[in-house]
């Protein structure tokens, strides 16, 4: 895996407010399974997209 | 036999270009001028910027598929429009220069019963002193640009790993860019790359845009529903950013770019500076400068084309406040209103407003987004108005009949935020419409059930393989209708 970045979150800095993923939500990004299963949702998504054209 | 002729042959020119052959056959003559020799998937240009991609894998050449499909190819530059043709001929033409090799600079008239204006922007690098690949700033505009990009990177990356700590600035170089959404992939590309090349740590990385906040992207932002709440996609992208340790400068107006400095002015007025090693930064875009004249040669390009030097098509452009837009006001069929044989597409035809709420400076130096107008939407209304003009020259219809107006459209949109097929992202959006409809949409201006977004290794997957889909269909392949816009 490549390394991660190291921000700086400060307290009152830009980077200290956002919402950011945790450790299970960034997994998930790359998890086969279930990026088989939004690859598959996604692609229903966009083709209910062009059918609205 | 009739003549369809379109000026410009990429996405939206190659787009109308075989429909409008595959619909008419031989009964009529199908012509693209276009200045290029190859066709270039600018989506793509991104990978080629970071080293990942070489020029070839995202362009191939243009005169074997125009002479497989039976389209005429003219490698030229519209050099002006007569609708009216001239003193001796009222048949309408197009002046050419040749840009080929073989004929460079020579000049043609091209006459036609049918125009379609598909040329894409200037890329207007001349608006902000010192940007561009020619002086201190780089470019993912065109595929030798990425490529020049990905070298300077190369040379950046290697000082980094004998322990120099860089900054980087991506962004957009004018108070005007749009585009933002390419800005934003190549960020997140090139933090993906230093990650692979295992420099990160020596990166500072800086977002600079004219978006009044993260997420704007030229469309005024767009709410999802998420975790229970419906959000603004600035939470979701200021997460984004944070997450991968990226700060952001937004409602800047890039006003000079310097060997190591890059100038701008705020919303405010401030005028402040960002040091740089490397930047990326988008520049304005224009109309190409074509020219018009009628029959006595009197110049009548303000009667065809907007200030800006796009087309002028069937849109709204009575200037009005932000607050008295409409959906209405948007085209539905690119037609122009006087010559009712000229249509715009793409990037090519004029827009009535902006998208985004415009927002002036107390120097009165806007600081906005231009509205996108590329990719799905793009080749959409490519499609539409070819089935409208071959209609039209086949006798089945006398004025257009189908509509592709962005306030009434829906766009389908994959940004790439890292490539690798295990451990690559992409965000994947979806919007209906394009254009906020806040008649109809009071809360949000768009309709939730249609509009989402997400990141995840599914949506890298899409990204690449829409890249070999779309070249495989501007080959005009077998079976090439069956991927859509």
């Amino acid at each position: 895996m490549p390394e991660q970045p190291q921000p700086e979150r400060q307290p009152y800095e830009q980077s200290f407010y956002p919402a950011v993923p945790t450790r299970f939500t960034k997994m998930m990004r790359t998890n086969l399974l279930w990026q088989f299963f939004r690859f598959v949702i996604l692609n229903l998504k966009m083709l209910r997209m062009v059918r609205k054209h | 036999m009739a003549r369809l002729v379109i000026l410009g042959g990429g996405i939206a020119g190659q787009t109308a270009a075989l429909h409008a052959k595959k619909r008419l056959g031989g009964s009529h003559e199908v012509v693209v001028v276009t200045p290029n020799s190859l066709w270039n998937w600018i989506p793509s240009n991104i990978w080629v910027g970071v080293g990942l991609m070489q020029p070839e894998q995202v362009t191939f050449p243009l005169a074997p598929v125009y002479k497989k499909t039976g389209i005429t190819y003219y490698q030229a530059k519209a050099v002006s429009i007569h609708p009216e043709g001239d003193a001796e001929n009222p048949q309408p033409f197009v002046s050419v220069e040749h840009t080929s090799p073989e004929k460079k600079g020579r000049s043609e008239k091209i006459t036609y019963d049918y125009l379609i204006n598909a040329t894409g922007p200037k890329l207007n690098f001349d608006a902000t002193p010192g940007l561009g690949p020619l002086h201190h700033s780089q470019s993912v505009c065109t595929f030798d640009h990425a490529a020049h990009a990905a070298k300077a990177l190369d040379e950046l990356v290697a000082r980094m790993e004998r322990g120099e700590k860089k900054t980087i600035v991506i962004g957009t170089g004018h108070g005007t860019c749009t585009c933002q959404g390419a800005a934003f992939e190549y960020l997140f590309n090139l933090e993906f790359e230093l990650r692979r090349r295992k420099v990160r740590h020596n990166a500072n990385l800086i977002w600079i845009s004219n978006e009044q906040e993260l997420g704007d992207f030229g469309i005024g932002g767009m709410h999802i529903q998420r975790g229970g709440y419906i959000t603004h996609s600035r939470i979701f992208t200021e997460s984004l950013y944070t997450e991968r340790g990226i700060q952001w400068i937004t409602r800047a107006h890039v006003k000079e770019v310097g060997k190591d400095t890059i100038l701008y002015e705020d919303l405010d007025g401030n005028e402040k500076s960002v040091q740089f090693d490397f930047a990326m930064l988008l520049p304005p875009f224009a109309g190409v400068g074509i020219k018009a004249f009628d029959q006595q040669g009197v110049d009548i390009t303000t009667t065809l084309f907007a200030k800006s030097g796009f087309m002028l098509v069937d849109g709204n452009y009575e200037p009005k406040p932000y607050d008295q837009w409409l959906p209405s006001d948007w085209p539905n069929t690119y037609q122009n209103p006087k010559y009712k044989n000229i249509f715009a597409v793409g990037i090519a035809f004029a827009p009535p407003h902006a998208i985004s709420k415009p927002m002036i400076n107390p120097k009165g130096t806007p600081i906005f987004p231009a509205p996108p107008r590329t990719g799905m939407p793009s080749g959409v209304m490519a499609r539409q108005v070819a089935f409208n003009v071959t209609d039209m020259m086949q006798g089945k219809s006398t004025a257009p009949t189908r509509q592709a107006s962005l306030a009434k459209m829906g766009a389908a949109c994959i940004a790439s935020a890292g490539s690798n097929f295990w451990s690559g992202t992409a965000v994947s959006m979806t919007m209906y419409p394009i254009v906020p409809d806040f008649q109809t949409y009071p809360d949000t201006g768009r309709m939730l059930r249609y509009t989402s977004a997400e990141i995840g290794l599914a949506g890298h997957w899409i990204k690449h393989l829409l890249h070999f889909a779309f070249i495989y269909k501007a080959k005009a392949n077998p079976f090439w209708r069956v991927v859509p816009e």
